[in-house]
Parts: C-alpha cells; sequence; structure tokens
C-alpha cells in the first residue's frame, strides 16, 4: 500500500488488522501518541487528506493513497509551526503528551478559520482531553498563533 | 519582590518544550528496543478470592511466549507500592503475585511474548481455579461485626489492625474540643463523602527495562519517584540497588499515580529471566481500576464559634476507603487534618481522627491534593453554615479566622504524615488579598445571597479558601549538582521529577538567577539515578521548595568558586566580585567571563573541577494559600449546573516562571471541577468497575470548561528560594466547596455526595 507521510512517500505491506496509530509509531512517528486506544482522548489525532482523526481507531488500511500529516510534519527540523512557538511562549505545554494532538486539532482549525474566537477553539479541541492545563493557555495559544499568523499573511 | 531578580520571575520557555512540541521521543513508551519483548497482565475476575491453582502450561506452550509469571515463580516478599521515603509509613501488605486477590483486576499473572497480541492471547490460555470469598465493598461493610477479613495473611507488617480491616489510624487533641462544643455560642456539623476517582494522566503507565553491557537492569519508566522505585525494585526483586539505573524520561503526567511502583517490577523481573528488554504499558482500563486512585472518604466536622464568630472548637473525623491495599492510607487521611486544620488556627480546641479502611475495591494511592481534597470539602461547606448560623458574611468569617503570618498552630507540631509534625510559625501569606481579589472579581457583595434569577435559571456565588504544604519537613531531601563548563554554560543535575509541571525550568531559573547567566546557559539534567543526586521526587508539593533550595545553595557554593578563581584573575578580593551577564564583574569594573574563569579552572593554574552538591531538607513546610469563588446558575426545572464565572487567587510567594505557576493553578481547578461535577468510578455489585473508558468516566473537556480567571498575589517566604513556595496542589481542593457553597447560596440545598451532576441537584430541588 502506497501513502505519504509529511510528503514522504511510503510503499510498503500493512498488516490488516493494524490500526493506522499502530503503523505511524512502527514506522517511527512516535510523536502520534496513544492515550487510551479507543477513539476518546485524540492524542494520536493527524491529518488525513487535511481532515484530523484520531489514528487509533483509523484502520491503516484506509490511508491508501491518502497524504498524512504527524506532528513531526508540521515545521521542517530546527524551525517551529507558529502555533508550535506559541504553545511554549504561553505556557501551553506541560506534560506535552496530548500536544501534538492539539497542534493537529488547531492546525485543522486555522486552515479554514484564521481568526477564531475562543469558543471556536474549545469546540475544536473538544476532541483532545488534557489534564494538565485546564485549555486556558492552549486556547489562548491557538488565538495567538493565529494573530500571528494573519500578520506574516498581512505582510 | 521579584523586580529584584533577572531570570526568576520570568515566563521563560520550557526547557524541554521543542522536544514535546515538535513530537520528538522523549516518553518511556517511545523506547523501541530490537528484541523487545511485551507485557500483559492477568487481572483478578473476583473482589476477593483465594487462588487455589494457577496451570500455565498451555500459556508457555504458545508460540511467541517468553515466560509466564504467577506467585509459584516470583518473590514472595512483602512491600508497599507506595513511593514513598524509608521506612515508608505504608504497610507492607502487598506482594509481587499473591495467592490471595482482592479486588477485580488485582494481580494474578503477567505474560511476556513477542507481540502484545500473543502476551494477551496467552493469559487467556492460563486456567486459574479461585475460591471466591466474600466481598467487601463498602467502608460499613468492613468495619461490620465478623466482617470477612481482607488481609488474613500471617507476613504483613504495619497494619494497624487487619483483623477489623483498618489499614492505619491517626489521632491529634489539642485541648477539649467536647467541652467547647457544648458551650459554644454556635455549632454546626456537616459530613460529607467524597468519591472514588482516578488521575487520567493522558499517558498510561509505561516501562521499559533492559539489560546494559554489563548486565545492570535498567529502566525507563514513567514515573514520580526514580530514587524510591530503585529502592523498592531492589527490595522487591532481591537485588542490590547498584545492579539497577531508573531513568525518568519525559512522563505524560502522574498527578500521584505515578508515586507508586505498580509495574516496574514486572519489566525489571522479565527482562532480568529473559535477558531480553521488555516493555508493559497499562491499558487505559487498567490505569483506571488496577492502578491507583483517590481514597474515598466520608469526613464530619463539627465546628462552635461565640457570638462574634470566634472560632472555639474545630472536630474532624475521617474514615478513608483504602481499596484492597494500604497504600499511602495513613498519609493521606493524616493530611486531610493536616494540611486543613491550621488555616483556622483561631480555634483553641483541635481534635482529628482518621481512619484508614480496607475493602475490597480499587486501591488508593496518592492524588493531587493528597487528603487535604477530601478535608477541604466539609470544613469549608461546615464554615458557610457557621456563618449563616451567626448571620455573619462567609467572607468575613473566614477572615476572622484564618492564620497570619507570625502565628502559629499547634496542628503543624500534632500532626504530621502518619506521625507528628513539626512546628512552625507562618512566614508568608497573601491570603488576605487572595480574599479581597477574589471576592471583587466575582462580584460577591452584590451577588450573595441575592438569588438573582432569569427565566429557570438562579444564579448562586460561593466560595472557600485553602492552604496547602511545600514538602514534607524534616523527611523529604532533594540534592542537586552544577558544574561549570568551558563555554560558561552550566550543567544542572537534579534527581527532581519533572512530571510535565515545568520543575526542569523553574529549578534551572533558579541556578541562571544565582549565576548570574541567562537560562540558556543551564543544561537541565533530570531523574537518571545513575548520574543525578539523590531526590525523594515529586510530591507532596515539594520541587520548588525543597529541589529548588537544593538548586540554590549548589549555585551559591559554585558562585563562590567562580569568584575564588575570578579574584586570582583579576588580582582583586573576592569580596568585591558579582555576577552578572555571564562574567564575574569587579567593584572597579573590570571582569572576567564566566568562560575565561572555567578555562583557568580547567586548563590554566591551581586547575580543578568548578562544582558543587548542595542538600536541602526543609526544617518547615510553608503553605502556599487560595481564595477560589464561583458564581453558578441553576436550571431549577431541570437541575442542570453551569459555572457562569471561576476565580481563583493564589499565594505561591514568589512564582519563579509565572506562566508556569498558573498553569499549575488552572490545570487543578479544571481536575477539581471535574472531580466537583462529573467524574466519579462506579461499581457493579461485584466490585467491578462499570465505567473504565473516557467515554464513560468523562473528563473535563475544553467545552466543559468555564471561564476562569487564576491570579497569582505575591509573597515572599524567606526559607524559599527567592522567596518560592509550592503551587501545584492546592487548586484542586477548591471546586468542590467552592461549588458546594455556590449551589446552596442559589438553590438552599447542601449536597454532601459528589460530584454534584443535574440529577442529583434536581433530586435535592424535588426533596427540598
Amino acid at each position: 500500500m502506497r501513502f505519504t507521510v509529511n510528503d514522504q512517500v511510503f510503499d510498503i505491506d500493512v498488516d490488516p488488522g493494524a490500526s493506522l496509530l499502530d503503523l505511524l509509531r512502527r514506522l517511527g512517528f512516535y510523536g502520534v501518541k496513544n492515550g487510551c486506544d479507543n477513539g476518546d482522548c485524540g492524542a494520536c489525532a493527524v491529518l488525513v487528506d487535511a481532515r484530523s482523526v484520531t489514528s487509533c481507531d483509523y484502520p491503516a488500511r484506509a490511508a491508501e493513497g491518502k497524504r498524512i500529516v504527524t506532528v513531526e510534519g508540521l515545521a521542517p527540523s530546527g524551525s517551529l509551526h507558529p502555533l508550535q512557538a506559541a504553545f511554549l511562549d504561553t505556557g501551553a505545554v506541560q506534560c506535552g503528551f496530548c500536544t501534538p494532538g492539539m497542534l493537529i486539532s488547531a492546525v485543522e482549525l486555522l486552515e479554514h478559520n484564521p481568526d477564531p474566537s475562543e469558543s471556536e477553539v474549545r469546540e475544536a479541541l473538544r476532541g483532545n482531553l488534557c489534564r494538565c492545563t485546564g485549555y486556558t493557555k492552549p486556547v489562548e495559544a491557538i488565538q495567538l498563533a493565529a494573530a500571528r499568523m494573519r500578520e506574516v499573511d498581512h505582510d | 519582590m521579584t523586580d529584584q531578580f533577572n531570570v526568576v520571575g520570568q515566563s521563560e520557555r520550557r526547557v524541554d518544550g521543542y522536544a514535546l512540541v515538535t513530537g520528538k521521543p522523549v516518553y518511556a513508551g517511545d523506547l523501541d528496543l530490537p528484541g523487545m519483548l511485551h507485557v500483559a497482565v492477568l487481572g483478578s475476575p473476583h473482589p476477593h478470592a483465594r487462588i487455589v491453582d494457577i496451570d500455565t502450561s498451555e500459556a508457555e506452550e504458545l508460540d511467541g511466549v517468553a515466560i509466564v509469571l504467577t506467585h509459584q515463580n516470583t518473590p514472595a516478599t512483602r512491600y508497599t507500592t507506595a513511593g514513598q521515603g524509608f521506612p515508608e509509613p505504608s504497610p507492607y501488605d502487598t506482594r509481587m503475585f499473591d495467592t490471595k486477590v482482592r479486588f477485580v483486576g488485582d494481580r494474578v499473572a503477567a505474560v511476556a511474548a513477542e507481540t502484545i497480541d500473543i502476551a494477551r492471547e496467552a493469559l487467556s490460555l492460563i486456567k486459574v481455579s479461585y475460591e471466591p470469598l466474600h466481598p467487601v465493598l463498602s467502608i460499613d461493610e468492613a468495619l461490620a461485626d465478623r466482617a470477612p477479613i481482607i488481609h488474613d495473611e500471617d507476613d504483613a507488617s504495619g497494619i494497624w489492625d487487619a483483623e477489623h480491616n483498618i489499614a492505619g489510624a491517626v489521632e491529634a487533641n489539642v485541648g477539649d474540643v467536647d467541652g467547647a462544643l457544648q458551650t459554644a455560642y454556635a455549632s454546626v456539623e456537616f459530613t460529607g463523602e467524597t468519591q472514588y476517582a482516578q488521575h487520567a494522566p493522558i499517558e498510561p503507565h509505561v516501562s521499559v527495562a533492559y539489560l546494559d553491557d554489563n548486565g545492570r537492569l535498567v529502566l525507563y519508566t514513567s514515573t514520580q519517584v526514580p530514587f524510591h522505585v530503585r529502592r523498592i525494585m531492589a527490595q522487591v526483586l532481591g537485588i542490590p540497588v547498584r545492579q539497577i539505573r531508573v531513568i525518568k524520561p519525559r512522563i505524560g503526567g502522574g498527578f500521584g499515580v505515578k508515586q507508586e511502583v505498580l509495574i516496574e517490577d514486572l519489566v525489571g523481573l522479565v527482562t532480568l529471566r529473559t535477558g531480553r528488554p521488555s516493555r508493559l504499558e497499562l491499558t487505559r482500563a487498567e490505569e483506571f481500576y488496577a492502578s491507583r486512585t483517590r481514597h474515598p472518604m466520608r469526613v464530619t466536622v463539627r465546628l462552635g464559634a461565640g457570638a462574634d464568630g470566634m472560632l472555639q472548637a474545630i472536630d474532624m473525623q475521617a474514615l478513608e476507603n483504602t481499596g484492597a491495599y494500604g497504600a499511602h492510607n495513613l498519609t493521606v487521611v493524616s493530611n486531610t487534618g493536616s494540611k486543613t486544620l491550621p488555616l483556622y488556627n483561631k480555634a483553641p480546641n483541635v481534635r482529628f481522627s482518621g481512619r484508614g479502611i480496607y475493602t475490597n475495591l480499587p486501591v488508593g494511592g496518592a492524588y493531587r491534593g493528597y487528603g487535604a481534597t477530601q478535608g477541604y470539602f466539609p470544613l469549608e461547606v461546615a464554615m458557610d453554615m457557621l456563618a449563616e448560623q451567626l448571620g455573619m458574611d462567609a467572607v468575613e468569617l473566614r477572615r476572622k479566622n484564618h492564620i497570619r503570618v507570625g502565628e502559629t498552630s499547634p496542628i503543624f507540631e500534632e500532626l504530621g504524615e502518619g506521625r507528628k509534625g513539626v512546628p512552625q510559625t507562618l512566614g508568608s501569606s497573601s491570603l488576605d488579598q487572595c480574599i479581597n481579589i477574589g471576592a471583587e472579581r466575582i462580584g460577591w457583595a452584590d451577588k450573595r445571597g441575592k438569588r438573582h434569577r432569569e427565566g429557570p435559571w438562579v444564579h448562586g456565588v460561593g466560595m472557600s479558601i485553602h492552604m496547602q504544604g511545600s514538602g514534607i519537613p524534616a523527611i523529604d531531601m532533594a540534592a542537586a549538582t552544577i558544574k561549570l563548563n568551558d563555554d560558561g554554560s552550566i550543567n544542572l543535575l537534579i534527581g527532581a521529577t519533572d512530571l510535565g509541571t515545568g520543575s526542569d525550568t523553574v529549578l534551572g531559573q533558579i541556578a541562571a538567577e544565582v549565576l548570574g547567566v541567562g537560562l540558556s546557559e543551564v543544561i537541565v539534567l533530570s531523574s537518571d539515578t545513575d548520574v543525578t543526586p539523590f531526590d525523594t521526587g515529586a510530591y507532596a508539593s515539594s520541587t520548588t521548595y525543597v529541589s529548588g533550595n537544593a538548586v540554590r545553595r549548589a549555585a551559591e557554593a559554585v558562585k563562590n568558586q567562580i569568584f575564588d578563581v575570578a579574584s586570582a584573575m583579576l588580582k582583586t578580593d573576592p569580596e568585591s566580585l558579582h555576577l552578572e551577564d555571564g562574567r564575574a564583574i569587579a567593584d572597579d569594573g573590570r571582569s572576567v567571563t564566566l568562560s575565561e574563569v572555567a578555562l583557568r579552572s580547567l586548563y590554566g593554574a591551581d586547575q580543578f573541577q568548578i562544582g558543587a552538591t548542595a542538600s536541602f531538607v526543609g526544617d518547615v513546610s510553608p503553605p502556599p494559600f487560595l481564595a477560589s469563588f464561583a458564581e453558578v446558575r441553576i436550571d431549577v426545572e431541570t437541575g442542570k449546573l453551569e459555572i457562569v464565572n471561576y476565580v481563583a487567587a493564589a499565594d505561591c510567594g514568589t512564582a519563579i516562571n509565572p506562566r508556569l505557576a498558573e498553569g499549575q493553578v488552572e490545570g487543578a481547578i479544571a481536575n477539581g471541577i471535574g472531580y466537583a461535577l462529573m467524574e466519579e468510578m462506579r461499581f457493579d455489585k461485584y466490585g467491578r468497575m462499570r465505567n473504565p473508558d473516557f467515554g464513560r468516566y468523562k473528563i473535563p473537556a475544553s467545552t466543559d470548561m468555564p471561564p476562569l480567571e487564576v491570579i497569582l498575589v505575591d509573597s515572599y517566604e524567606e526559607t524559599g528560594p527567592m522567596g518560592a513556595k509550592s503551587i501545584a496542589e492546592i487548586g484542586i481542593n477548591a471546586p468542590i466547596p467552592t461549588l458546594a457553597n455556590a449551589i446552596y447560596d442559589a438553590i438552599g440545598v447542601r449536597l454532601t455526595h459528589p460530584p454534584f451532576t443535574s440529577e442529583k441537584i434536581w433530586r435535592a430541588l424535588q426533596n427540598s
């Protein structure tokens, strides 16, 4: 089966029962986290053709021909996506385990809505459980990143 | 106060932040080693049973199975899983695998195999014959006459009264409480019963073990207590401490549940027996019922006061359900009193009694708040009741009675963690300002008692105040090592354990501040028992205060060594020097860089390594304070509750990193709101957990959180590093009493059993 992860093409055999989460971690994309194995927590979120899905309950086989983006693919090595930078600047990262999934949800949100309200951000993060932050600073981070990205677009 | 600092008081980016936001493989579960075995655990289907026979032959024959572990082939040592200082104040009532199971999910066997699927298939081939025993599923059943004895083994130690299912007991008594209550102008009594709940870190427990080239056992594990893990592993497996290296990489949240040695023994033994790397990760369901929980408690508080509102007596009686094993039972229930009663130090008569009770339900453990959460609920509701009876404002009653700087409480000395505490006089507090700010932001004066209505909604406001501690005084020790490198950079080696709190960053900021460098000059390495000095670990709100003081001391020692070298280079007195911007600068303005100092000490004259190790044990445990206020509205037709606004004002002394400190309060309040309104582990009549997944055990999602305003109100704690105290735990104690009091303000009903669901509120409205 052929598919791309972060613009890298893979052509490999896939175990019929495997989830996309299993497959991605086997390929070395350890930024995709397993928090519940049940589609509840969102730590395993990735983009499949620009749409965020929970990879733990997404069959690996269904990714055939698809473009997948994980947290590792958000910015070139050594640099940060504006969302990643904003998460650090606002203190939105505590343990960091839910952060990759939150970033993926946020990327998808800002793609469609470059100036989201607080409630729109909260709605976008609804599927990403976080036990550390209470969501205050992640929401702030996403709005900060959105503002910074709008500024860059205007320049 | 903080304007005297350069690095401290700044919201620096986390030192581990880049790795975390780019998804680097930094957690124990990301370690994927060649030839690694995968371990799965067979849990008991019975709440209480003897294992008559186990037949593992079929499982062992399954292709791909490397080893099967049961009580028949593992060490029989009794120990406690509680990751506490030695000797632990928890009973030795646990075996790696026992001949008796005491809750649904208790360990029966484990399999290590080539894949996790094979390991799980092998579990289904293990034949276990049980003799079921009568289960004990509540505190009352456990204390009933002729109740089954849960710990009837003859080799346990440290159990208070096994025959009556009492794991631990603690008492403290000052003055004459009964007499004072009888003669008091006003008195109230309230009993609150808190529920089973689980920490729910998004990363479940995970450990990976392997043998290094010299045959030593190395563990990468999601723990809060790497040094306790090393000691307890050595004890359980019967191997010397020197044969074990424990490394805590990044971990995905702890909240207390990882202050426990729950899985490390299994991967350790598998790897020792097979010589192969092994990995064990709990499933989410196992994380819920087979790791650790918050101890449910039934706590009764009685208060007596004079007509002026001055408290005359406080009586607190706590019954704690410790579940099947006694991990942390004594210390948690001790803290129910010791972290709450000194807050109201005006009461001359104070009594506390706590008992930890065994049942055949999941095991209690350390959980953020550590008993104080369970005590503050009835204490702060009783304060509201007392205010009502006295016709006094609830805020005013607290102002009259709370502890202030320069004052003490006899409870500090009478009640420690499972033993006597230490006397202390309060050195810092901004609680009064916290209360004033919180009351103002919530609109207390305008809203309290007004029951504003809009359609079916009725509004109410509630509040509560809190203290915690900063480490366990005279017990918990932390050490730090600092050395200076050629380029003027600094290695900071700490045993302290960053759970995601940002303590690596905070401790780095303390070192940077003392040494006059930016945080980017500090290379922080923590939690590796081979490399970093000892630290008891991340619990009891200790790291900023206890480990931070060790870092400050080590940095001061290194600063003096830098001054010695620099003074020789500049031909001046060490006393004339100070450190700033990476330089040692003399009074006359001449200076040398730290790199020049390091190069001279390493290659020039009188060579030595500039470096020092320092330790710290607190003589006292300075409490942080918090004032919590909420406005709720309740739909009186359906019982639905919405938090309109939540305000928490907190005193953590100096906030070393304000954003990280705020984040601790925000996260703790969120967790506390979950506990107050949503979270409860539910059991069927066989003791099986009915909701072991996030679909049925709801923790707050982003859309569940109300507007939350957290305000840090500085004080300066002289004994703390740069004036700092702790902050991580205190916030979780607040939502239950704050919301219970707000609910009463809105609808006049005192709820006794969180979580305060719409259904409970609706029922209470029907009955009122």
